[in-house]
């Protein structure tokens, strides 16, 4: 079972692929470039299509999905936490 | 092996220009507003006539209205279309419409209501669009090569599973389609935002880049001066946020994966705009999905590939789109909607090379005359850009 994707070993955040993702759960993952696994634990429910933060994160720091920047983080985020648009803005406009 | 390669055909009706279409409508199009009742009534009349009613066409000005004439033109000329009826509150722009249709050499006719009335009109137009019919209806598809199909995209409702999924299966099939000759086109412009410059980096030459940046500018340049926020409930929009989306970079980024990895981008054209050789062409447009396919109709292209995440429902009067998705949740909740599912790549039960050779399996069987989940639907979404107020 997969339970997040990502594209770039380096992403800070990945993609929930199923539904029924809860806090706790131990999740595994499947970084599509290198086509090979990797696991986090949730620390919220995250709804499928929603993002899961892979690493802690402070204000200020550039979030990374497809290997390239896709906006800032606005509150802090821990490995695990739902991240989304209550704690990441963009940069642009 | 791929499902396609340059020996693949399928079967498509040859107009009189030479272009290739995959379906044999015979429409009726209103040049305004004012003429749609006229139109529908029409195509009421006759069977297997089809209205296109739309909201505009009155004291538009400069370039709103030549796009406006470029849409509606463009929509005849479509190879998907066999014979058109205009009909127009007047004969002058009426007429515009015509004479721009007829250089496809296609059975075309106009009709203006003033000193008529609508039932001379009606009646008048009814006559000519049964004789279109009738002479349509006994039009035979023959077997063409696959580089006359031309394939246009554009994404709608997106959400984290179409860059995933849905997004590059659409990129593998165009990076099988290039080398074949085939004519592609993408665009949404605004939703480049924060990915412009990969799609800079994929130009063929410095002369498309140059273009493509002008064309990205001048829309950045329309956000910056309307915007009152930061566009965070329209770029992402609401069913994109409610998705998982967050930021316009990340879905500019899911995006561009609709133009593969292999794919040079070949030729800018603005909207509406015919491209002149084949590639794949990047199409200054609006990001509303109904607006965006109507553009693509309108530049002549005869198959459509949407890729949703949240389930976009839309259709289009004459030129085929097919959905296709990567989200479980969507499938089970919107089949009815859904083409190609492709939510095993998500789970690596398929590849993508196989989502892509799905896709275009699915594309061939549309070519050949198979109704897509919106056509069977009866979604019809035809939307003409504005670009500003009229006079």
């Amino acid at each position: 079972m997969i339970h997040f994707v990502l594209h770039d070993a380096n992403d800070s955040v990945a993609v929930v692929v199923t539904e029924g993702v809860k806090a706790g759960m131990e999740l595994s993952g499947w970084i599509m470039d290198d086509d090979r696994m990797t696991r986090v634990t949730a620390r919220q429910d995250i709804p499928i299509g929603h993002k899961v933060a892979l690493r802690d994160m402070a204000v200020g720091d550039t979030v990374l999905k497809y290997g390239i920047d896709i906006g800032k983080v606005v509150k802090p985020i821990s490995a695990g936490e739902h991240a989304h648009v209550h704690n990441i803005k963009t940069k642009r406009w | 092996m791929s499902v396609i390669g340059k020996d693949t055909t399928f079967l498509g009706y040859r107009r009189e220009n030479g272009r290739v279409g995959v379906r044999n409508h015979v429409i009726v199009l209103p040049l305004d507003d004012l003429s749609n009742a006229a139109a529908e009534a029409v195509a009421h009349n006759i069977k297997g006539a089809m209205a296109i009613p739309h909201p505009y066409g009155r004291l538009q000005f400069g370039a709103d209205l030549d796009l406006h004439f470029r849409t509606l033109i463009g929509t005849g000329c479509n190879p998907n279309v066999a014979a058109v009826v205009v009909i127009g509150i007047e004969d002058g722009w009426t007429q515009k419409v015509v004479d721009g249709i007829k250089a496809t050499g296609k059975p075309v006719c106009g009709f203006g209501i003033e000193l008529h009335g609508d039932h001379d009109t009606i009646m008048r137009a009814s006559k000519a669009a049964r004789e279109y019919v009738q002479w349509a209806s006994e039009k035979q598809r023959e077997r063409c090569a696959i580089s006359e199909l031309w394939v246009s995209t554009k994404c709608g409702e997106s959400d984290t599973t179409s860059g995933c999924g849905a997004n590059p299966s659409v990129g593998n099939a165009f990076d099988k389609l290039h080398p074949l000759g085939n004519y592609l086109c993408f665009g949404e412009t605004t939703e480049l935002t924060g990915g412009e410059h990969i799609v800079a980096a994929r130009c063929a030459n410095d002369a498309v880049r140059e273009r493509f940046m002008f064309m990205f500018d001048r829309y950045q340049e329309v956000i910056n001066r309307h915007k009152t926020s930061d566009l965070s409930d329209s770029q992402p929009t609401k069913g994109n946020i409610a998705g998982g989306l967050t930021t316009i970079e990340e879905k500019a980024l899911g995006n561009i994966q609709k133009i593969g990895k292999k794919c040079t981008v070949d030729g800018v054209i603005d909207k509406a705009e015919m491209p002149t050789h084949p590639g794949l062409w990047f199409m200054d447009s609006s990001s509303a999905a109904a607006e965006m396919v109507t553009l693509c109709a309108a530049s002549g292209y005869a198959v459509h590939f949407f890729p949703t995440g949240q389930g976009n429902v839309i259709g289009n009067p004459i030129l085929p789109v097919i959905k296709i998705c990567a989200n479980p949740r969507t499938v089970r909740t919107m089949s009815e909607h859904v083409d190609v599912d492709v939510t095993g790549l998500l789970q690596r039960e398929i590849t993508l090379d196989q989502a892509g050779d799905r896709l275009l399996e699915c594309m061939l069987r549309t070519a050949n005359g198979r109704l897509t989940a919106a056509e069977a639907l009866g979604h019809r979404e035809f939307v003409l850009t504005r670009l500003y107020e009229s006079a």
